[in-house]
């Protein structure tokens, strides 16, 4: 138990130690947050789906915590580089507690990263409709972060250097953003749209996360608790045995 | 105390270790000396659990590493060749999170770093982030990390690499001082030749993955009629310059420190 309480402390540590990077990942959530969320409003208005702002809050949130969760649990490639990762897997401690420990780690960071851009997005304008449901909300956002927390752990103890990563990114991470109906709403999309947005699993963290804060949820409440919830276990065990192959 | 048996390890076609046998007793210190790529570093992962061998067997403290991994884990410590810090903690951090990962009580744990930080020069220095040391100091931080725990086998892989001779009289005393104080059992690999003759018991010379002799110094500079362990170790393997190829690690590493990532 010792070891995953030092190893989460380790990941949060380091975050807070880096100040700037936690500056330079908010930009991007704030770019989408207001230069989105103000430049369509009208727009949005005009097709009588009310104010972006609110609709697309909930999206960016979601979007930073998995930006933030998939890149934390990448830094195993790091930590394979600058040989940390060597320390922590000859110590007599077994493996599934350090993969738990960086994983909690991991996802405590993305939920701080979360809850800064609400922060920000609360300063923006955005109301959620109320105060009870924002525990169900935490719990959405707790979900995406243990969910691709694993994901990167996973890609990050199966890659073994940088060539991989930025395939990642532009074959995994966009585009489970860019499908998730974070920017947009599900309702009426073009079939195969439809069926590539149903195929995500971020798609059921922002319609929870958007029924809780804005009570605009496309599927039941119930169904994206389930599916985050499925997908939370089954990844996390997906994530545990890769991280357990992994040899140096 | 530790135990191999005929192991081979092959990565695809390539043999990086073929067929090698030894045994180091209790409380001796042992060196493995070698060429660049010969094995020696691929035999240390394999003896603390960390690649599984492709044949042969091997016991740790009668344990074998493979399925007992824990086991074996907690009675080794080791000193890497290539750097294992956290460089975005401190020394102390480094230190406090290594000895919570291998259960020493906070007392001891605390006692300890603090004697070995002063024995090591950096006590001064502890609340500063690793990335801020140089070379030598970050290599005298892993070693004082490895011999946190008291471990009852302690591997040392290439670990003066880098070191002034300052550090590595200090290093090679106290390591003598834990093996005749404490008998701990050492193995060791190093490049340098006077180190292995001044410290270690017996000498096992591995070239492209097999033992090519084994003895004390003075049987090896017998055995090739040479005057210094040097020129013994050239007798028996050779004087062409061998190739280690950059790997992918290497570009990565060079491609990290050019992101300045985490």
């Amino acid at each position: 138990m010792g070891a995953i309480y030092v190893l989460w402390l380790r990941e949060l540590k380091r975050y807070l130690r880096s100040r700037v990077q936690i500056a330079a990942s908010l930009g991007q959530p704030l770019l989408y947050l207001l230069a989105l969320g103000y430049g369509l409003s009208p727009v949005f208005r005009r097709g009588g789906e009310g104010n972006y702002i609110e609709f697309v809050a909930p999206g960016v949130i979601a979007m930073t915590v998995l930006f933030s969760s998939l890149f934390s649990g990448i830094q195993l490639i790091w930590d394979r580089q600058f040989g940390f990762l060597k320390e922590t897997l000859v110590a007599p401690v077994p493996r599934l507690h350090i993969m738990i420990g960086r994983t909690c780690g991991a996802a405590t960071t993305s939920l701080i990263q979360g809850l800064l851009v609400t922060a920000v997005a609360v300063a923006a304008g955005f109301r959620p409709v109320s105060i009870g449901s924002l525990p169900l909300g935490f719990a959405f956002l707790v979900l995406i972060a243990v969910v691709f927390t694993a994901v990167g752990t996973t890609v990050g103890s199966t890659l073994r250097d940088m060539q991989g990563f930025q395939m990642v990114m532009n074959f995994l991470v966009m585009p489970i953003f860019f499908l998730s109906g974070a920017l947009y709403p599900l309702e009426h999309l073009p079939v195969l749209l439809a069926i590539l947005t149903r195929m995500d699993p971020l798609t059921y963290g922002v319609d929870g996360l958007r029924g809780a804060l804005i009570a605009r949820g496309h599927f039941s409440p119930a169904l994206d608790l389930a599916v985050m919830g499925g997908l939370a276990v089954a990844l996390t065990l997906v994530g545990a045995w890769r991280f357990s192959r992994i040899e140096i | 105390m530790i135990d191999v048996e005929h192991l081979t390890r092959k990565f695809g076609e390539f043999v990086a270790v073929h067929d090698i046998s030894f045994q180091v007793e209790r409380g001796e210190i042992f060196a493995f000396l070698g060429p660049n790529g010969a094995g020696k570093t691929t035999t240390i992962k394999i003896l603390t659990t960390l690649l599984a061998p492709t044949a042969g067997t091997v016991r740790i403290d009668g344990l074998d590493p493979t399925r007992q991994s824990t086991e074996v884990r907690q009675r080794i410590g080791i000193v890497f060749q290539d750097p294992s810090l956290d460089q975005n903690l401190s020394a102390w951090e480094n230190l406090e999170l290594h000895g919570a990962l291998y259960h020493v009580p906070r007392k001891v744990r605390r006692e300890r770093m603090e004697s070995l930080l002063t024995l090591f020069g950096l006590w001064e220095r502890r609340a500063e982030l690793v990335k801020q040391y140089s070379g030598g100091m970050m290599r005298r931080l892993e070693i004082a990390r490895g011999l946190l725990h008291t471990p009852k086998i302690l591997f040392l892989d290439e670990p003066t690499l880098g070191l002034d001779p300052q550090s590595r009289n200090q290093l090679w005393s106290h390591v003598k001082r834990l093996n005749q104080d404490e008998g701990v059992t050492v193995f060791l690999t190093t490049h340098y030749m006077d180190e292995a003759d001044r410290v270690a018991g017996r000498i096992a010379i591995i070239d492209h993955g097999r033992i090519v002799s084994l003895g004390t110094s003075a049987q090896l500079k017998a055995h090739t009629a040479a005057a210094t362990l040097e020129e013994a170790f050239l007798a028996l393997t050779g004087t062409e310059i061998r190739e280690e190829s950059g790997t992918s690690t290497d570009r990565m590493r060079m491609a990290a420190r050019a992101w300045r990532g985490r």
